[in-house]
This record gives structure tokens, C-alpha cells and sequence, in this order.
């Protein structure tokens, strides 16, 4: 069995591209690691790959809004990435990944490419980090989440995670696809608001993934819980699931190599 | 903005060969150089020898190369202290205190000790880890959030510019801030705490976060005694190869700068953060941060110096190129030295003078030594990271620094005299042991002690900073397993936080990890020599709670005083110098690297000078062997043990209890360094062999504090029998056992397997079975008499604990916007 390869798409800015990298390497996975500007210039091609990661930061320092100038960036790209979408490889946005793939219109997937949604600024009005429960949708499609539970936990970090949309059709769609693949829950796994929401979130949404499910975008960061030790209570042994950050990655490389 | 004069203005430029000391002082207070009398007059002769005028560029490379904030003169001049009777000598408090220590201790493991950017120690056999801290006060008390975030990115660029450069994997930040309600009189151009306050952490949060650096470590100390002058410390550990720790320079390398373009932003940081402020301090001289800038040049240079195309590099701090290349100039193999012309350089802005250029502190940039055969592939890495490169000049074997503007010369400074020419002149100083009586007893009853809980836990020095530490992404690079907030909620405070570095090492089947804490306490500044040695203990403690390796702790220094002109603030300088050499040989822990920040005193309408407290921040770093055997400090549930390490004594000089009963005569505590380094050596080794569940330090507030600590953050009970805890005779009464904060006690959690074997590991240590954890969460005191003293809900404790904070941050706010201002 040939080993998948990884794509991880850095530009200025981005900063969670070698730990995205060193859980990939857990699994199995080549990790090569490029900048924006390679792919521009054709010295690296999106379809040699079969995974490809948009990884957490600040990309281009956030200027105007998160994600916004790396996204203008990926526009020029858009039939590549939209190509590389169709052909059912997984695409992952994390953080500043998710903020990207959104502000290029590739999530909530429309036919015509328009930004439908957004994530704006939290409502507490600054950054935050801190670990959240998530319900994952078992009903989805996405090939990301197989044998999940349905409650895990993973740590968020960001100023701008607010999902926001743009017309009430939107999030309706987006039920209706199963396109909603986690919420922010509180321990006994119910909508509780702030903090459990860490950033006001419409209809409490971390993440989304296109119909198909090889597409998703996240607020939460799988990197950062590869391994018990990442869990805040590890010294307590009361964690949900351990590591279960590296089965979003596993999924995918396992999707990929079978 | 006001426009420097240039250097051909007649009227503002003497002829210094024949003006009179008058004139040039005058002249130096103009351009704000801080050059005393001596140094001036120094300059003129060497000019006078030479026969020729000094220029106005090599008399601001001078003024900066000379300044305090550059040469540390306090500490390197002789200094004669009147102690009580009698009167001694010190050559050099840093070579006598410090480094005598350091070099005394000689340990193995110090890799490159007060020498580079940072103090760098052994990791691993492949890795070694830079830790550097610094601090960045006189700019955050005149633009908040510029100051921060330009110092959190000048120490990453320390550290990116150690040796051929370590990646960095850690920030920590200490503030010493005036309470954020504050309500007194604040003269003209000082801003309140609360805009201080919130204005700082905005700056550290926005670059550290935005650099991918995770911010874990820290402090935060509340006294009005910084209403003028705010304190902020930051730091950065970082992780490099064994390879990279040692560089050389040859003579014919490329002077090459990278990074951010020079501008007018930051002219004079290094003099005058080396003065008092007063009102008329212009912001200029705060520079401007750009961090994606410098994100670009950290992945820029890591990929250099993987692919080996420079010999060694260096920070563009205070005194901007000038320092930056007069420094490596005197690194090059042989007599050194330097040419560059300032014509190449990058500028934001047309219309700087050549010593502008020279002196700038614009952020973002680094010098780097090129061989002339690397600087294509160079240009073209940075190019592809988007980093804009130019090539100044070369070093040379002249013993001379030249730098040129085109065809202009603009200095011609012999490298001797920039860096050896600098008259040391003796310093008076004075000591006078505090006067103080000896503790009576406390008899204090159950509910009076209750209430002081209730308080002490509310106490702005003791309250939680989850407002603070959650704007930080404190776990990017996934490798923050200790996090600063611990316990069932992720919300207790933790002692010191565990990094794991996979994000550098790449290799998650290696579990060895490093632990980072600090210790600072101006309350016992009354007596700074007992105040050092109760820093020191206190990181080491911190870091014995999250079950570091502390026989391998290494020790940074950051001296924050007065003015040295003052005899009195000098000698309280030398003695807690002393006693950071006497904590170092104790526990054998040497210090690495270190930083002085003096002058900070604020000159008030009367031109009378109001010095801060003096100030002494431990920074502490030490490997953890396993980072699966590292501990929190929150209690892990009903029915275990709870042991206390360490003696509880009667001296309560700067304790809160101090402060709440108006004490102002208690002794301040003494460290009894050889019982404590062996006691937390053995923790340490039980920690290691898994016999712990929990272990935090006794700090401000005392047991009663910690144990409420460690019970609300675990949901967990405690009831803890006063009678059985170790104390010394003149420790009397409840309310001295509760509040005493004797240093070098830990409080351990233990299960009731693993105690005959926690027993064993802990023999020959003072160490004492004072209570058990419950499940309901109550703190229970019992009292000497055996009867119960009090009991308080420790989820109501909790709640007292976190709402101090936001509260007072918001109390301002409101009283704002309903119009009192």
C-alpha cells in the first residue's frame, strides 16, 4: 500500500503547520509542508497530493479580517481546489484554515462559489483559548469522523470563530445537507451559551463540511489533542476519549490509503 | 513629531575640543544622550588625541554602547557599601555575585552562560534550550501596547538570535502593576493601571499569539508603588541543536540585514529607558511591532540555518545597527571589526540622517555574518519567504568600526574604545539592616480566621488570572501538557506550566519535556537579601509541583530598582544580589542569564524622584524526565493524604497577614537553602517514581490559601489538623499556622497506597501527615485545641477567588461610563 501524502499549505503567518505535520506522521502519513508561493509558481501541484490541510494561525497577520487575504490568494486557484474537492480527496481547514476556506466560498459549499458565511468576531470581544465540548452529527457524511463518539472534547483558540451567515436559507441548507458536523455543547452534552460557546456561534456551530463530506472546516484544533497528555486533565484520568484529535487525521489517511 | 537636529546645525553642535563640560552636558541632556560628566570628558579626550571633532553619528554610537540599558554600568563599576559599621569594596556585583556563583557551581550541563543573547543549558543529548528574559518597563508606562508587544518581540528575537538561532517554543510574562482600581491622583502623562493593565496583556497576547509561541508562564504582582512606573517582563525559551550553540566570525563575511526596514520609530530607546520619566519622555522613542514581519524571518532564518548559510547572527535591540554590528564586530576572529555603508540599507522612510539610520531601533530586523559564497542562495531563501535582505557591508580584521553613507564617513570609532572605553567610576552605597520585633503570638478565633481567608483568597496577589491567561494561546505547538490553568475545570493556578516539544523535535515517542516558574515577592523588599533567597526558593518550588528535575534548575535574573545614584537603592541592590548568590551556591542551581533594568523612578512635580520597589523576578528552568509522571496541583479526590514538606515559623514580615494586622516590624522570613534543596530533590525523585498525586507550593495567604487552592480547583475537601503541622517555637496560634508564608513548604497529595513507599522516598526530610481530602468540598480547620475552627464552602472560595479581577478591571469601566471622568 502506497503511503498517502499530506499537503500542508503555509503562507506568512500560519503557525500550527508542524505539529498539523507531526500527527500526520503519527498515522501514517507523508507530511510535506509548502508555502502559498510554491503552489503560485507550479513548483508544487495540489493533485500530486491526496489530503490537503489549510493549518491554524494568522495568516498575512489577519489583516483585514481572518483569513480574507490568503483567501483573495486561493481565489486565482479555485479550479484546482475546487478539482481537488471534486475528485472526493479530504481537504481540512483548521482555525485559520476553517476562516479561509470560508472566505473563499469553498465552505458552505455553493454551485457559484459565493461567500455565504462568515466567522466574525467573538462576542466576548477578544481572544480566547480554552477546551470545548463538541457533539459531533453522526449523521453526516464526512469521512473525518468515523468511529468518533458522539461528545468529544478539543481545545479552541481564536479571536474571530463566530459562525455567522448570511440569510436564513443558508443555515436551513445547511441543515438539510448534514452539513452541520459539530456543535458546541456543555457537559451533559445540551446548547449552554458562553462559555461552553466560546464565541456565540450561530446555532452553536464549531465546524462544517461540504454534502459529500470530504471537506472540512473547523474552529477546533485536532493537532493539539494527539495524545493523552495534550488533555487538560490527563493527571486525572477523566477524559472523554483520549487522543481523539488524531483520529480526525487517521480517518483521513485511512479514507485515502483504502 | 519632533525632527532631530542635524549634525551641521552650528549653534547645537560645539566644537568639542574646546568646550567646557557645561556645554556638552548641555548638549547631552538635549539629545538625550545620559552621558554623565566623566564619559563626556572621556569622549573628548579621545577625540583630542585624535585631533579631530567627533561626529554627531559617533557620538550617539557611544552615548547608546555606553549606556546602562546596554553596559549594565551599576553592575560591572566598583561599588563601595557601608554596611551597619563597617565598609567593603565589591569590584563588580556581577562577576562577585552572578557569575561567581555560576563558575563556582561549574555544571556540565551549562552550555553558554552570561555571554550570548541567553543563557543556554542541555535539553537532551541532541538539544540544548535558550531562555532569555527582559523587560521592557519605561516603554509600557509611555504606550502600553506598543511597549508590550515590541518587548515580547525583541526577547524572541533574543532567542532567535543565540548562537545561530533556537526556535522558539515558550513565552512568559511577569507584570507588577498598580492595583486596576486605583483611585488616587495621577499627575499629568501617567495612565491608569487599568489602561495599563489591559493595554499590556493586549500586546503580549497580540504578538505571542500571532507569532505561534505559546504564552504559559507568569506572574502578576499588584502594589501602588508601580502607579508610575509599570514592570513588564517577558520571556522566550527556545530549543536548538548542540551544533548551533557556538558560532565564529571571519574576517571578509558579508554584513548582511534582514527583517523589517529601518525607520525613525524607536531613536533612543536604549538612553532613555536608562533615565527617570517625567512628562516630557517623547513616545518616538517606543518603537512600532509588526509580528507577521518577524514570523517571516523566524521561518526564514530556521530554514537557514538548517541549510548552514550564515556563521552567526545577532538581534537588532537597543542602539539598532549600531549595537548590532559593533557587537559581532568584536566576535570576528582576530582584532574585529566592521565596514558598512549605510546607503544600502532598506528604509520606510526618505529622509533620515545617517546616524538615524545607524541608531534606529525599527523592529523586526537581524544582522547576520555571510560568507560571501552563501549570499546568493541566502538572498533567494529570503526571497521565498518574503523577507527583504541587504547587504551592508563586511567585518574586517581592522580593530576599527567605519561606517559610510556613500561617500560620506560618518564614524571611524576604534572597537577598543567603543567597547573597553567607558570610565567605570566608584559607587557609594548604603545598608542598613531593617529594624524589626520578634513575632508575638496570634490568637486569632475561628470566624476573625475565616474572614482573613476569605479575604486573602479575594486579595488582588492571590486572586485568579483567567481573565489574563485565557487571551493567550497558550498551547500552539501542541506541546503545553502542564497548561497554566489546571484542575477539574481548567481553571485553577497552576505552579508552573510543562512544555513538551514535539513541535521541534518532531518526535512524539519522547517524553522528556522541560518545566518553567518564576518566583517574585516585593513585599519582603525590606529586606531584599532575604527576599532573593525566597525568589529562588519559590521557583524552585513552583517547579518541584509540576515534578521537574531540579537538581538540573538553571536561574535567570531581572533586577528592577530605583536609581543607583542613591546610595540606599544601590546597597538594597548589592544585598539582593548577595543573596542570589547565596541561594545559587545553596542550592546549587547556577544562573545562566540575566538583566538589569534600573532607574525606575518617576520624577514628580517637586522634582522629587519616587522610586518603584525594588524589584527581583526569578526565572526558573528545568528538565521533566517524563512528562507522563508530570503533576498539577489540583486535588484528584476524597480520602488520600495530604503531607506537608518544611518547617512553618513565626516570621511574617510581607505576608498578607502582615499587611491585614498592619505587622509593619515582622521579620521577613529566612530560607533554610540545604533543608529545602534536599527536600525538593526527594519530591522531585518521587514525583519521577509516580508516588504523587498533587503538589503546589505555600505562597501568599499560606497553607490556608494553598490548601483552598488545591481543594476548589480539584471539587475536592480538605480537613487539615493545625496541631499536627511542623513549626518552629515562635510560630503561635492558628491564625501564624494558616497565613505564615515561611518559605520552602509544599503541600503533597498523596494515595494511601503509595504512602509507605512516599515515606521511604521522603526520609530525612521534615515532612508531615496534617490531614485528608473529603469529598465534600469544604475546607476544614482543625484547631490547636482539636476542635474545629472553622469551615468554609471551598466553592464559595472559588467564587470569591475569580471574581476580584474582572471585577475591578470592570469597576473602572462602569464609574467611566457613567461620567465620573
Amino acid at each position: 500500500m502506497r503511503t498517502p501524502k499530506a499537503l500542508i499549505l503555509r503562507a506568512a503567518g500560519t503557525n500550527c503547520d508542524v505539529e498539523t505535520a507531526v500527527a500526520f506522521k503519527m498515522v501514517g502519513a507523508t507530511a510535506v509542508t509548502a508555502h502559498i508561493d510554491e503552489v503560485k509558481q507550479g513548483r508544487v501541484r495540489l493533485m500530486d497530493h491526496d489530503i490537503l490541510v489549510f493549518p491554524g494561525g494568522f495568516t498575512y497577520g489577519d489583516d483585514i479580517s481572518a483569513g480574507k487575504v490568503l483567501a483573495n490568494e486561493l481565489k486565482a486557484h479555485l479550479r484546482e481546489l475546487r478539482g481537488f474537492i471534486r475528485s472526493g480527496r479530504p481537504v481540512l481547514g483548521i482555525c485559520n484554515g476553517f476562516q479561509v476556506l470560508v472566505k473563499c466560498g469553498l465552505l458552505p459549499q455553493t454551485p457559484s462559489n459565493e461567500q455565504t458565511a462568515s466567522l466574525s468576531f467573538n462576542d466576548s470581544n477578544r481572544f480566547e483559548a480554552r477546551w470545548v465540548r463538541l457533539r459531533i452529527n453522526l449523521q453526516s457524511q464526512s469521512l473525518f469522523i468515523r468511529g468518533l463518539p458522539e461528545i468529544i472534547e478539543l481545545p479552541v483558540a481564536h479571536g474571530e470563530g463566530k459562525f455567522v451567515v448570511k440569510s436564513p436559507k443558508v443555515l436551513e441548507h445547511l441543515k438539510k445537507t448534514r452539513a452541520i458536523l459539530m456543535q458546541y455543547v456543555n457537559e451533559e452534552g445540551k446548547f449552554a451559551g458562553y462559555p461552553y460557546n466560546p464565541n456565540g456561534s450561530l446555532f452553536n456551530i464549531a465546524a462544517i463540511t461540504n454534502p459529500e463530506g470530504n471537506c472540512l472546516g473547523l474552529m477546533p484544533h485536532p493537532e493539539r489533542f494527539i495524545t493523552r497528555w495534550h488533555h487538560p486533565n490527563w493527571t486525572r484520568q477523566t477524559f472523554l476519549k483520549d487522543g481523539v484529535g488524531l483520529e480526525i487525521f487517521r480517518n483521513a489517511v485511512t479514507y485515502v490509503a483504502s | 513629531m519632533s525632527r532631530p537636529l542635524p549634525a551641521t546645525d552650528a549653534a547645537a553642535w560645539p566644537q568639542w575640543a574646546c568646550a567646557p563640560v557645561k556645554a556638552l552636558q548641555d548638549l547631552s541632556a538635549r539629545h538625550g544622550w545620559s552621558l554623565s560628566a566623566d564619559e563626556l570628558k572621556a569622549v573628548q579626550a579621545h577625540f583630542a588625541a585624535l585631533k579631530r571633532e567627533p561626529t554627531r553619528a559617533e557620538v550617539e554610537m557611544l552615548a547608546q554602547s555606553w549606556s546602562e540599558h546596554c553596559r549594565h554600568k551599576t553592575f560591572r563599576s566598583p561599588i563601595r557599601l557601608k554596611d551597619g559599621r563597617s565598609t567593603r569594596l565589591i569590584k563588580s556585583l556581577l562577576e562577585d555575585t552572578l557569575m561567581a556563583a555560576t563558575r563556582k557551581l561549574a555544571k556540565p550541563w551549562c552550555l553558554s552562560v552570561f555571554k550570548d543573547n541567553a543563557g543556554v543549558v542541555e535539553f537532551d543529548k541532541r538539544w540544548a534550550l535558550a531562555y532569555k528574559v527582559e523587560t521592557h518597563n519605561h516603554p509600557c508606562a509611555i504606550e502600553p501596547y506598543g511597549g508590550a508587544e515590541t518587548g515580547v518581540g525583541g526577547v524572541i528575537r533574543d532567542v532567535l538570535g543565540v548562537g545561530l538561532g533556537a526556535k522558539p517554543v515558550l513565552n512568559t510574562d511577569v507584570f507588577c502593576f498598580c492595583p486596576p482600581d486605583y483611585a488616587g491622583e495621577l499627575p499629568e502623562g501617567v495612565l491608569h493601571p487599568r489602561r495599563t493593565l489591559t493595554c499590556v496583556v493586549a500586546g503580549v497576547r497580540d504578538y505571542g499569539n500571532r507569532m505561534g509561541i505559546p504564552t504559559a508562564a507568569g506572574a502578576v504582582y499588584f502594589d501602588e508603588g508601580y502607579r508610575f512606573n509599570p514592570l513588564v517582563f517577558v520571556g522566550t525559551v527556545g530549543l536548538m541543536p548542540h551544533g548551533a550553540v557556538h558560532t565564529s566570525i571571519q574576517p571578509g563575511d558579508a554584513v548582511v540585514a534582514i527583517g523589517g526596514r529601518t525607520g525613525r520609530d524607536g531613536l533612543h530607546g536604549a538612553t532613555f529607558s536608562s533615565t527617570g520619566l517625567d512628562k516630557g519622555v517623547d513616545s518616538t522613542a517606543v518603537q512600532i511591532g509588526h509580528a507577521i514581519c518577524e514570523k517571516r524571518v523566524l521561518d526564514a532564518l530556521l530554514r537557514a540555518r538548517s541549510a548552514k548559510l550564515y556563521r552567526a547572527l545577532t538581534d537588532c535591540g537597543a542602539g539598532g545597527f549600531s549595537s548590532a554590528v559593533g557587537e559581532m564586530a568584536a566576535r570576528v576572529q582576530g582584532k574585529g571589526g566592521a565596514r558598512v555603508d549605510l546607503a544600502k540599507a532598506l528604509l520606510k522612510v526618505s529622509d533620515l540622517e545617517p546616524w538615524e539610520v545607524w541608531l534606529s531601533e525599527a523592529q523586526e530586523r537581524m544582522v547576520l555574518a555571510v560568507p560571501p559564497k552563501n549570499l546568493k542562495a541566502l538572498q533567494e531563501l529570503m526571497a521565498a519567504e518574503s523577507v527583504e535582505a541587504c547587504v551592508l557591508g563586511e567585518f574586517t580584521s581592522t580593530g576599527r568600526i567605519e561606517v559610510l553613507h556613500g561617500e560620506q564617513r560618518i564614524v571611524d570609532l576604534d572597537l577598543d574604545f567603543v567597547h573597553d572605553g567607558l570610565p567605570l567610576r566608584e559607587q557609594a552605597a548604603l545598608w542598613e539592616a531593617p529594624k524589626t520585633e520578634p513575632p508575638a503570638p496570634l490568637r486569632l478565633d475561628g470566624e476573625r480566621c475565616a474572614q482573613i481567608l476569605r479575604w486573602a483568597v479575594s486579595h488582588l496577589n492571590v486572586c485568579s488570572r483567567e481573565w489574563i491567561i485565557r487571551q493567550y494561546d497558550h498551547e500552539v505547538q501542541g506541546g503545553t501538557v502542564v497548561k497554566p490553568l489546571q484542575g477539574i475545570q481548567h481553571d485553577g493556578p497552576g505552579d508552573a506550566c510543562v512544555i513538551w516539544p514535539i513541535a521541534v523535535t518532531e518526535d512524539p515517542s519522547d517524553y522528556r519535556g522541560f518545566a518553567v516558574a518564576h518566583g517574585i515577592n516585593p513585599a519582603l523588599g525590606k529586606d531584599p537579601y532575604a527576599m532573593a533567597l525566597a525568589c529562588v526558593d519559590e521557583a524552585l518550588a513552583n517547579l518541584v509541583c509540576v515534578g521537574a528535575d531540579v537538581s538540573k534548575a538553571a536561574l535567570l535574573d531581572n533586577f528592577c530598582w530605583g536609581s543607583p545614584k542613591d546610595p540606599r537603592q544601590l546597597g538594597a541592590l548589592v544585598r539582593a544580589a548577595e543573596g542570589c548568590r547565596d541561594a545559587a551556591l545553596g542550592f546549587e542551581t547556577p544562573f545562566i542569564s540575566g538583566k538589569d533594568s534600573l532607574h525606575n523612578e518617576f520624577i514628580d512635580a517637586k522634582g522629587r524622584a519616587v522610586p518603584i520597589p525594588g524589584t527581583l523576578l526569578i526565572s526558573a528552568i528545568a528538565p521533566v524526565p517524563d512528562i507522563r509522571r508530570a503533576l498539577t496541583m489540583d486535588m484528584k479526590g476524597p480520602r488520600n493524604a495530604l503531607y506537608i514538606v518544611g518547617r512553618t515559623a513565626g516570621a511574617l514580615g510581607g505576608s498578607l497577614l502582615a499587611q491585614h494586622l498592619e505587622l509593619h516590624a515582622a521579620p521577613c522570613p529566612e530560607v533554610d537553602v540545604r533543608a529545602a534543596r534536599d527536600a525538593y530533590r526527594k519530591i522531585s525523585l518521587a514525583a519521577q517514581k509516580g508516588l504523587l498525586l498533587s503538589a503546589h507550593d505555600l505562597s501568599e495567604g499560606g497553607l490556608a490559601a494553598a490548601a483552598s487552592e488545591m481543594g476548589f480547583s480539584g471539587d475536592t475537601g480538605v480537613e487539615i489538623d493545625l496541631d499536627k503541622l511542623p513549626r518552629a517555637k515562635d510560630a503561635a496560634g492558628e491564625a501564624a499556622l494558616l497565613f505564615s508564608e515561611t518559605p520552602s513548604r509544599i503541600l503533597l497529595e498523596v494515595s494511601p497506597e503509595c504512602e509507605k513507599e512516599f515515606l521511604k522516598a521522603l526520609r530525612g526530610t521534615l515532612c508531615a501527615r496534617i490531614g485528608t481530602t473529603l469529598a465534600n468540598p469544604v475546607l476544614r480547620i482543625l484547631g490547636l485545641d482539636g476542635r474545629i475552627h472553622f469551615e468554609e464552602g471551598l466553592r464559595d472560595l472559588k467564587a470569591l477567588w475569580q471574581k476580584t479581577l474582572p471585577e475591578k478591571l470592570l469597576v473602572g469601566l462602569n464609574a467611566r461610563n457613567g461620567g465620573k471622568r
